[in-house]
């Protein structure tokens, strides 16, 4: 009897409590910028696509959710062909985003993946490829990587002697 | 003999250095430039241990593992803490200008620096200065060169010049800036560039064909796989991703093909992407052809099998399986041989030879032989692997002087500098100059019939019981003199001899002189290359000539030809095939579209060798399996399983009772009891270890839950693979599997292909329970074709009598010259000449002549001259041969518009007008 009472009472108390239901979608929820939700790919200051094809995300990944072929530009650019992420698999772990080499994975603040469709919810590159550098401003990496492309000869990379002359005699 | 290490006893091979003996005990030791094919030379400073004086020495001293000799109750440490900063500080140097792309380099994933970085625990960069740099080299379309990666190992240099013979790779400059590459950018000209591949512990050197489409190895399906590009029966992996075959690498085998491959080998896997693959069953119909179903191309194919008089036509490159499902098919009578009459006589004398004894030697017999003979073979062309391991052959008499010097065999600088250019015995005789010439003591250019007389009096000279030669001119004796008095000085004689040169009396002479080498008691290797990769298998299935097939085709008695992976028109001539092919019905079997598939009235899609199982015997009479890497797509499937579905339709016992591989090969082994040992070429489809099958992936295989996403989210069911013990999966054995059923080489902190040390049983030592396939011709000779010694040492020589059929020498002609064939290592082979890269090495068409002959007939090199056989005439451009004979001729074999007809052959040469 003192109990059925007692749990009147508290509930009675609950009507003049503040409510803690957030009216999402109009009223949005703070989201940190490092929040893992949708994954994009970015690109370099200089536009051009970060992504190299090296893999790193894919085999990082535990779901295995991400798949993608690697080609090369005329001048020895690497980049993907094409780009597949699963989201329907895809845990939101962030280990791409630490394995990429390159700044190019990055995951972002957006949760709002529903879709009546799983097939939906398989991107491509041209769904994940976004036109800024995302989190990581500055970065690009085929200014530090050893290797030749269209506008970087060998030799012009950070940190890098010009490249050795093979004819000379001098030491 | 006993060394410590860390404490610990292990029992070692005195003739090992100490890093040898660290890796063979399974322990972990850096290291760069030693490589356990060509030995040591202490260049990279990265095996530093420490060796104490004895048990009251705490302090020891640092020394190179792989230079330093094993002795008794030798007190070493790879764990002492300055070791290890000393390999970390010798790591952080080499690093020092190593650039910062491992991301976009082929080689990481399976790059052997990146796993010593980590064994030695350097991770961050503290040097601040400029990197050095290079410029890179174009290097053919084999080889990538990115020399920016390069940590001065000087392992390429070595396997290239001083393993491999190249001329034209060397080490430039110095210090810091030694760079290696050609004087000039330029394609490299030796046959084995590829192993560079390999042979590079980073990406200095990575495959250009692998570029083209990238994967990482862990994102490889691999699969146990033998060549598919010669007789040799090389042992490789090849790995596949999204439904492609990706490329080739050396699968270790002890005793074929060791640590390396031939580039023909390595890079002519593009074939089996070629366009030109037929995907889909295909039928003529009244206008043009139609692609069908798979139901309704057994429906039609049975119902062409069935009706009338049926004609199967085997095929040299085509697993004993299907060459025996078609022999079921058709029967025994009516199964012929897919190949010319003269390579069919060829098979014929070689298997015959063969069996008599003495039994065929393996590569790594060959290797350690002291003085060769190679009679007619032009081995860099035709058997390529084995032209490598002749060079090494004839390094046995420097490593022998090294041995006798106390200078141990794996010091492989003061070996070299012992031996100088003083190299054992080789004597080459082929009509023309071949690329092993420059190490040969003696060579002999003439056409085959003179060849074969060379070889008949040196087996006169070495027994006089074997049949003598007449008329022998004087230089032709003395050089057979020198010759039999080299191989009666030798240990362990090597001969070498094949089908190439198209004679079966160059054939017999071979024979004869190991029956003579034998006969005195010594173990020699003996060897004969077939052309293709299951030629002496066919041959052992006992086909019938391809002639009398066409006889019967013109004799109007045929209904039905059913031809098995086989281009006809590169094995007759093409009014021979024309009236063959003719036959009311004609159905194909094969991958790529030919001539024969375009008059195929049914061509059924076959599977590749990637995407096909079964077993194929090499010219060591070696039976071994290879396995389907990835399922093959659409409507293909293994020819076998074509034709067992048609038994099946036809309501045949076999067809019934055929359910998987095992089943095929089960019945070819009761069929032949020659073939009866090849149910042990590798464990059958039931085979488990610990309850699971053989992962074709590796553990880190990525992309599973996606790679297949944009046709259908739902992940399908992994295939399954009924005819072997390897799954298309990730999951299974936790245990290395036997050496025939190992898909790849891997292991934990060895990512790279180095890993095989992990694998043997002694470093450069058979694969752990023995290396794969059996040998079929051993009960011939004595046993592991070490040849004719019984057990009890006494020279048995269980070989059959001479062979009495010395030629007449070879008599040029006024107005014509004998056609040989010349081979290509790139272009003579009808697979790998699909493969882009190698199609663009191949050369064009062409007829040679020696200098003399071009004077008299008053060509230019160039110019187009008619040349004119009864098997055929062409116009081609003349190519003048310094060094082929006076009255012989040249063609490439299997290229050009002449490829058909069966060399030598006469004929005539004419200015083209």
């Amino acid at each position: 009897m003192w109990s059925i009472i007692r749990s009147l009472w508290l509930v009675l108390l609950h009507m003049f409590w503040p409510r803690f239901t957030v009216q999402y979608p109009d009223q949005k929820p703070y989201l940190a910028p490092r929040y893992r939700g949708r994954i994009i790919l970015s690109r370099d200051p200089d536009g051009e696509e970060r992504c190299v094809a090296c893999y790193l995300c894919a085999v990082a990944c535990p779901v295995d959710c991400i798949s993608l072929q690697a080609t090369e530009d005329p001048h020895g650019r690497r980049y993907p062909e094409w780009f597949r992420i699963n989201f329907s698999r895809c845990i939101f772990c962030g280990l791409c985003e630490e394995a990429c080499p390159t700044y190019a994975i990055q995951l972002t603040p957006d949760i709002e993946l529903g879709e009546y469709n799983r097939q939906n919810l398989v991107y491509e590159k041209e769904n994940l490829l976004i036109g800024g550098t995302g989190k990581y401003p500055g970065y690009n990496f085929w200014r530090v990587a050893g290797v030749q492309i269209e506008d970087k000869d060998k030799g012009q990379s950070e940190r890098e002697a010009p490249p050795a002359d093979l004819r000379t005699l001098l030491p | 003999m006993k060394i410590v290490v860390d404490k610990k006893e292990y029992e070692v091979d005195p003739r090992e250095n100490l890093l040898e003996a660290c890796l063979g005990r399974g322990l972990d030791l850096p290291y760069f430039c030693w490589h356990p094919a060509m030995g040591s030379v202490g260049a990279c400073r990265q095996c530093a241990v420490k060796v104490y004086r004895d048990e009251n020495d705490a302090r020891g001293r640092i020394v190179m593992a792989c230079m330093t000799p094993i002795t008794p109750n030798l007190l070493a440490s790879i764990d002492d803490a300055e070791a290890r900063e000393f390999r970390a500080g010798i790591v952080e140097g080499l690093m020092e200008s190593h650039p910062h792309d491992c991301p976009v380099c082929d080689e990481g994933g399976e790059c052997h620096l990146q796993d010593m970085t980590v064994m030695t625990g350097h991770n961050y960069r503290r040097f601040e200065f400029p990197k050095r740099t290079f410029h890179n080299q174009y290097l053919g379309p084999l080889l990538n060169h990115e020399m920016n990666r390069c940590i001065q190992c000087y392992r390429c240099t070595r396997f290239y010049t001083e393993y491999a013979g190249g001329k034209d790779f060397a080490v430039l400059k110095l210090r810091h800036l030694v760079y290696f590459g050609r004087a000039e950018a330029g394609v490299l000209e030796n046959e084995f560039s590829g192993n560079l591949v390999e042979v590079c512990p980073t990406g200095v050197f990575t495959d250009k064909t692998l570029k083209r489409h990238y994967t990482r190895k862990w994102d490889l399906q691999m699969a146990p796989t033998v060549c598919a590009h010669c007789a040799l029966g090389c042992n490789v992996t090849a790995g596949e991703r999204y439904g492609t075959l990706r490329r080739i690498v050396n699968r270790y085998n002890g005793q074929i093909n060791g640590y390396f491959l031939c580039d023909r080998g390595r890079f002519g896997y593009e074939h089996v992407n070629s366009p030109k693959r037929i995907r889909s069953a295909r039928a003529r119909r009244d206008a043009g052809a139609a692609e069908i179903p798979k139901a309704e191309a057994l429906d039609r194919f049975s119902s062409l099998a069935a009706g009338g008089k049926t004609l199967g036509i085997g095929s040299p490159r085509a697993s004993l399986e299907s060459n025996f499902a078609l022999r079921a098919l058709v029967g025994p009578e009516n199964f012929y041989a897919g190949v010319s009459d003269a390579s069919y006589d060829l098979l014929a004398a070689m298997l015959q030879v063969l069996r008599q004894g003495p039994a065929p030697a393996s590569l790594r017999q060959i290797e350690h032989g002291d003085a060769a003979l190679v009679l007619g073979e032009d081995v860099t062309n035709s058997a390529p692997r084995l032209a490598l391991t002749l060079r090494q052959t004839i390094r046995q008499a420097g490593l022998e002087q090294a041995e006798k010097m106390r200078v141990p065999r794996w010091q492989d600088h003061a070996v070299r500098e012992l031996a100088q250019k003083d190299h054992g015995p080789l004597f080459i005789a082929t009509p023309y100059p071949t690329r092993l010439d420059d190490v040969a003591t003696e060579t002999y250019r003439a056409a085959p019939d003179d060849i074969a007389r060379l070889g008949f009096a040196v087996a006169h000279l070495l027994d006089p019981a074997s049949p003598a030669v007449p008329d022998l001119a004087e230089p032709l004796r003395a050089l057979a003199g020198r010759i039999a008095d080299t191989l009666q000085a030798a240990a362990r004689p090597v001969v070498v001899s094949g089908t190439g040169a198209g004679s079966a009396a160059v054939l017999r002479a071979a024979a004869d002189v190991a029956r003579a080498l034998a006969k005195a008691g010594k173990p020699v290797a003996f060897s004969l290359q077939a052309e293709e990769r299951n030629s002496l298998g066919f041959a052992m299935m006992e086909p019938k000539p391809l002639g009398r097939a066409v006889d019967a085709a013109r004799a109007g008695e045929v209904q039905t030809v059913i031809v098995l992976e086989n281009d006809l028109y590169r094995r007759a001539p093409a009014a021979a095939i024309d009236a063959l092919l003719a036959a009311p019905h004609v159905v194909a079997l094969d991958a790529l579209e030919t001539r024969t598939t375009a008059k195929a009235e049914l061509v059924i899609p076959a599977a590749p060798f990637a995407e096909a199982d079964g077993t194929v015997v090499s010219s060591e009479g070696r039976a071994q399996r290879f396995f389907r890497v990835y399922p093959p797509a659409g409507g293909v499937q293994d020819s076998w399983r074509w034709l067992a579905d048609v038994l099946g339709l036809l309501a045949r016992p076999e067809g019934l009772a055929w359910k998987d591989l095992d089943d095929v090969v089960e019945a070819v082994a009761r069929a032949f009891p020659s073939l009866a040992r090849i149910r042990d070429a590798a464990p059958g489809a039931g085979f488990r270890i610990a309850g699971a099958k053989i992962p074709r992936e590796p553990h880190r295989y990525s992309g599973r839950t996606s790679m297949l996403a944009n046709i259908q989210v739902s992940e399908p069911k992994p295939p399954e693979d009924p005819d072997s013990a390897l799954s298309y999966t990730m999951e299974g054995a936790p245990v290395e599997p036997p050496a025939a059923l190992l898909p790849f080489f891997w292991t934990g902190g060895w990512n790279s292909i180095q890993a095989v040390n992990k694998f043997q049983e002694e470093i450069a030592g058979p694969l752990r329970g023995g290396d794969a396939g059996v040998r079929l011709l051993d009960q011939a000779a004595g046993g592991a074709g070490t040849l004719a010694r019984a057990p009890d040492g006494s020279a048995s020589v269980p070989v059959a009598g001479y062979l009495d059929s010395v030629p007449a020498p070879f008599a040029p002609r006024r107005g014509e010259w004998l056609i040989v064939p010349r081979h290509h290592i790139f272009g003579s082979e009808e697979l790998s000449a699909e493969a882009p890269a190698i199609a663009e090495l191949s050369p064009q068409p062409y007829v040679a002549l020696g200098p003399s002959d071009a004077a008299a007939l008053g060509a230019a090199p160039g110019a187009v001259v008619n040349v004119k056989s009864e098997a055929g005439s062409a116009s081609l451009p003349l190519r003048v041969e310094p060094g082929l004979p006076a009255g012989l001729a040249a063609l490439p074999a299997g290229l050009g518009p002449l490829a058909g007809i069966p060399l030598p052959v006469w004929g005539r040469i004419e200015l083209g007008r």
